[in-house]
């Protein structure tokens, strides 16, 4: 199938469409067979694309930064701190470190204990936001080192809880992947059901045509750009639906966490438009193959 | 009376015409052809050879193999044993494609002739020149002449399935010959049609004869042949227990 071919299809024969007849039966399940497939693939495309995107901005955003909490005696918190803070200066990798102060880590505080929560008279322990450089620095050997000079101190790089997650997002875009793959396989499979089905019912029409000299290329052509067509419109529909519905789902809001954030963001947008032409080539091989393979069997 | 659609298809095939020199002495050479199916041989030990512009009949007694022979003619079937040369080249060494060519220049009337039912009667005559990618539109004023010819004017824009069988036939034959082609197999070409409209059929295929082109018609109708005896120098061939004979002058 070359690029000729497929230019000759969509340019369209008006002379040549007409050999075959229409079929309202599976015309009409071709178009929803197609719509409905297109309709699934714009939730699994936005499913791929908002873990992927999640996945990414939870790597990016917590690989820079990591925490060091200071657990000590009240008298001994602001020596252990500024010991910390020495080390950390002369640790490579290790772009900014600061302990943050005391209003700001009750505001870390406030959603669970609320806004009343009297900090200072609690033994709360001391943060210190370390920013990385571009390289980042050896967790290891940091924590050997804290170890020896500032006892009361945990490094927390954020790996912990953060690879977890990064790779259950990963899995699910891989999921939402498969999904895409297994749609467009079910897409072709029907649509070879239903080319079999129109090949089959329109047995004496091909016998026609081949006995006044029709090539098989013709004939195949005269089926193959109707079902092409069609699961092209079909498609657009299901994508029109699939779209209108992410565009009904809550806004992304800060507090909405995972759920709300499932839509489509800026250029993103642009993928639901290739599924029409994605079922229309999916459309144009599948029913090219049984057109072949059908007249193959003829005399 | 003339014949205006002989002179229409002579123009339409014109340019078609002089790409077609006769690769081979004959259209159409069978060697030692057989043909089986079902454990048994219909046809055997069949040699003929169909010079350009020579005229046959071919009779036989019902399920003698008439309609098989004409088949093995146009490479709808393919000998189970010998050969069959369409244009100098065997059929069992061509494409699809070049048989789908070859029907271009074999001009096909089935007994029971088939249709398009969803487009007209003058679409389904200028169906040949349309799947072989000429222009239809070009051509209108040789369509429309063919289709007077044989009757069929008022008949023009009626879907295949409302026709009578006469109607049938002569549309069948209007389709087999608008290509201009060089053979023209008819498979009981006046079974359904009253003796004036035999007659008339026979006029075309003797005048499309007469241009030079190979005529083949399997027929029952002795009268029909005989008819064409005094116009034409036509041969008859017999096809019975499987074996094709050169009948007797007798008819």
């Amino acid at each position: 199938m070359s690029f000729l071919q497929l230019s000759t299809l969509l340019r369209g024969e008006p002379q040549a469409d007409r050999v075959v007849p229409p079929t309202g039966f599976t015309a009409r399940l071709t178009l929803f067979a197609a719509a409905a497939m297109a309709f699934l693939a714009v939730f699994a495309l936005a499913l791929s694309l908002a873990t992927g995107r999640l996945a990414s901005n939870w790597s990016e955003e917590l690989a820079r930064s990591s925490t060091l909490r200071i657990s000590a005696p009240a008298e001994q918190v602001a020596a252990q701190t500024e010991a910390a803070l020495q080390v950390l200066a002369t640790t490579s990798g290790v772009a900014r470190a600061r302990a943050l102060s005391r209003e700001e880590q009750q505001a870390l505080l406030e959603p669970w204990f609320g806004p009343d929560l009297p900090v200072d008279s609690l033994p709360i322990p001391q943060l210190i936001e370390i920013i990385e450089d571009g390289e980042g620095y050896d967790p290891d050997g940091l924590r050997l080192r804290l170890a020896a000079e500032v006892p009361g101190a945990v490094l927390d790089d954020h790996g912990r809880w953060r690879r977890p997650l990064v790779k259950a997002a990963g899995r699910i875009r891989a999921l939402g992947l498969l999904s895409l793959l297994l749609i467009g396989g079910v897409t072709a499979a029907m649509i070879t059901l239903a080319a079999n089905s129109a090949l089959a019912a329109n047995a004496q029409v091909i016998a026609v045509l081949r006995l006044v000299g029709a090539r098989d290329d013709f004939i195949a052509r005269a089926f193959v750009r109707r079902f092409t067509f069609r699961a092209f419109w079909g498609a657009s529909l299901g994508m029109a639906l699939g779209l209108a519905a992410l565009l009904a789902l809550p806004e992304a809001q800060a507090e909405g966490g995972f759920l709300t954030g499932l839509g489509l963001r800026g250029w993103h947008w642009v993928w639901p438009l290739v599924l029409p032409f994605v079922a229309a080539f999916v459309s144009f091989l599948a029913t090219g193959g049984a057109a072949r393979r059908m007249l193959r069997r003829l005399a | 009376m003339l014949f205006p659609p002989c002179a229409a298809i002579a123009s339409a095939g014109a340019i078609l015409q002089k790409d077609k020199a006769v690769e081979g002495a004959y259209v159409i050479e069978l060697d030692n052809l057989a043909y089986s199916y079902g454990g048994g041989e219909l046809l055997s030990d069949i040699s003929l050879r169909l010079t350009p512009g020579s005229f046959h009949f071919l009779t036989g007694p019902s399920g003698a193999g008439k309609t098989t022979f004409l088949k093995l003619c146009y490479g709808a079937l393919v000998p189970t044993a010998g050969h069959a040369l369409l244009f100098g080249k065997d059929v069992r060494q061509m494409t699809r494609d070049e048989i789908a060519e070859i029907r271009r220049r074999v001009g096909v009337v089935h007994q029971d002739c088939q249709f398009l039912d969803h487009l007209t009667v003058s679409e389904n005559i200028a169906l040949p020149l349309m799947v072989s990618g000429r222009d239809v539109s070009s051509e209108a004023h040789n369509l429309k002449e063919l289709i007077a010819w044989c009757g069929l004017t008022h008949r023009a824009d009626a879907r295949p399935p409302e026709l009578s069988g006469g109607e049938r036939q002569r549309a069948a034959l209007a389709r087999a010959v608008i290509m201009s082609p060089d053979i023209i197999l008819a498979d009981e070409p006046t079974g359904n049609v009253d003796w004036e409209m035999s007659e008339r059929l026979l006029s075309l295929l003797v005048e499309l004869n007469r241009m030079g082109k190979t005529v083949m018609i399997a027929t029952h109708d002795l009268a029909l042949i005989r008819a064409a005896k005094s116009r034409v120098q036509a041969r008859v061939l017999r096809i019975a227990k499987r074996r094709l004979q050169l009948a007797g002058a007798d008819l």
